[in-house]
């Protein structure tokens, strides 16, 4: 398609959600508008992902961290016993450090879209006819089948620590001596 | 939807045609969301308080037009001109903002709910998983205002409602899968598609386990909604009014819209999901009565599951939080394990289905619907006979034989 398009308008604008929102994560010195300024990057990369015509990983990305991740992160927070002190500020490492640790990840992440190979659809494809959500369903369960059911066994295990962990010690009920 | 755009714009291209398409779908939008749900929000306020009233023995709101038809309306118009008060220790950009994310999660479902075969603002692929994405969207919007109050009822409420909805959205989402597995699709329009007119052609029908996975899907939903008997996140008598406590006029009304909304969007996917959506006979090839027919069949399905809520709320106590948590998660979750599972096999051992089984679980709940049906009538029998509003003073001593 020829001249301007929308789609660029809503890229820029997802974009700048998505960092936007990044931003306020970081520079935000209270915690909770921290976690909310994390959903709007979450929703500006749900939309990123849906311009890639990733719609399934999009719903999911919703779904999972606004949905789950980020209600039990402020959860967290809200049960803190600090939860009366409203101004709850994040800890600061320094400016150096923080500007070191930032661009060894950005050269990281450039190197990473390097090397990494960027698959395009072919071109006959049309649109509509790419449904992710079949795709993805075949993959895990045929060529990834192994990685996805290991990832199951790692879930599992997390469970069974959390409860483990969790558990209240219950007193053995004593047994009277006259029984 | 798309289809209707293409033949208005002729053949625009470029740049006018995407804005067309984008002046378009905001247009519809907004028909839908001025037009029908809110109105409908408010309709259902007035609904449940006479309905309620009905099975209470009370006479209910009956003075703002017809049968106190209009009392939504000047309601509205109250809490309109209500002052917005916001408390001097709450967090006044979150507690104002608060209100409109609830209400973002709730009409965003609107956008794949259809109504008809062609009436539907978007019929996304992914239709049913767009629903749960965006409705949690709400449980943001509740926990941000129970903080941002600065209030321990509601933050205590807010934490209720997250725990709950975080809770009851495993069951909801696992027991919408019996549905998608039959279909084998997420779109809304795929799933109706697969399904029949008649009502043994329904999900709910195919074997013993989509029934129970309808079940499921209703009470969770109902839970996820915050509905009594699960609605502890603003139980009155405990909370005040949970997370909504400081608010007041718009903006309290806002996040009443969207519960009472909620109900809607509730009925809708039970519909869709099982009850066979606005699936009927071909009686006809006109477009726009056949249309109207679906949309008689969606809305009559949609609006027999909100009356069936209202009832439920008239009737059933609010559950204790362990007794919600022991619920959810060591029977609901369980049994919608069950349900995937039985119905994942029932479809490789019969890919076809059974016509028997589906004639027998839908005689079977038939039956179960009669001897309701009867059992209702029998105190409805004997409840008028107490009622005293009907009674003149005379006829006190034949109430105490």
């Amino acid at each position: 398609m020829q001249g301007p398009d929308l789609s660029v308008a809503a890229f820029l604008l997802l974009s700048a959600l998505t960092l936007g929102g990044g931003g306020g994560v970081i520079f935000s010195g209270n915690i909770v508008y921290s976690a909310l300024s994390l959903m709007v990057s979450f929703l500006g990369v749900a939309g990123l992902y849906v311009m890639l015509e990733a719609d399934f990983v999009a719903g999911v990305q919703v779904l999972v961290y606004v949905g789950g991740v980020l209600v039990l992160t402020l959860f967290a927070v809200m049960l803190t016993h600090r939860i009366e002190d409203i101004k709850v500020s994040n800890r600061d490492v320094g400016k150096l450090p923080g500007l070191a640790a930032a661009l060894a990840m950005f050269a990281g992440l450039i190197a990473a879209l390097e090397v990494a190979p960027w698959k395009l659809p072919a071109e006959g494809v049309a649109h509509e006819a790419f449904a992710s959500t079949q795709s993805i369903g075949n993959a895990l369960l045929g060529r990834y089948v192994l990685p996805f059911e290991v990832a199951s066994i790692v879930l599992l295990s997390v469970l069974v620590g959390a409860v483990v962990l969790s558990r209240k010690e219950v007193a053995e009920p004593r047994v009277s001596d006259d029984a | 939807m798309q289809a209707f755009l293409d033949t208005l714009l002729g053949d625009a291209a470029g740049l006018e045609r995407q804005l067309g398409y984008l002046a378009g779908m905001v247009v519809f939008g907004a028909v839908v969301v001025f037009g029908f749900v809110l109105p409908f929000a408010g309709i259902v306020t007035w609904a449940e308080r006479r309905i309620w009233a009905r099975i209470q023995s009370r006479v209910g709101p009956n003075r703002v037009g017809p049968f106190g038809f209009l009392q939504w309306l000047a309601d509205g118009v109250k809490n309109i001109l209500k002052e917005d008060i916001i408390p001097t220790v709450a967090d006044r950009p979150l507690f104002r903002f608060a209100p409109y994310v609830v209400m973002v999660g709730f009409v965003g479902a609107f956008v794949c709910v259809p109504f008809s075969g062609d009436l539907i603002i978007a019929d996304l692929n992914i239709g049913i998983l767009y629903i749960t994405a965006v409705t949690s969207l709400v449980v943001v919007g509740i926990l941000m205002a129970g903080w941002s109050s600065n209030n321990r009822w509601s933050l205590l409420g807010g934490i209720r409602a997250a725990t709950q909805i975080i809770s009851y959205e495993i069951p909801a989402s696992l027991a919408i899968f019996p549905a998608v597995l039959l279909s084998g699709t997420l779109s809304m329009q795929g799933i109706i598609g697969e399904q029949g007119a008649a009502p043994w052609q329904w999900h709910m029908f195919h074997s013993p386990f989509t029934l129970l996975g309808f079940g499921l899907f209703f009470t969770a939903a109902l839970a996820e909604g915050n509905r009594t008997p699960f609605d502890l996140a603003e139980a009155e008598s405990e909370l005040v009014a949970g997370f909504a406590t400081e608010y007041s006029g718009m903006r309290s009304t806002l996040f009443f819209m969207a519960e009472w909304g909620n109900l809607y969007v509730i009925g809708a996917l039970v519909t869709t999901l099982y009850l066979g959506g606005w699936q009927v006979p071909q009686f006809t090839y006109n477009p726009v009565l056949m249309n109207l027919a679906q949309v008689g069949v969606f809305m009559g399905k949609s609006l027999a599951c909100v009356f069936f809520m209202i009832w439920l709320r008239a009737t059933l106590p609010r559950v204790r939080v362990d007794q919600l948590m022991a619920m959810c998660w060591k029977y609901m979750v369980p049994l919608a394990m069950l349900s995937v599972l039985g119905t994942a096999t029932m479809m490789v051992a019969l890919p076809n289905g059974s016509h028997t089984l589906r004639m027998a679980t839908f005689a079977v709940v038939v039956g179960v619907v009669i001897r309701f049906a009867f059992k209702v009538r029998f105190h409805l029998k004997r409840a008028r006979k107490l009622d005293y509003t009907s009674l003149s003073p005379g006829a006190s001593q034949g109430l105490s034989s």
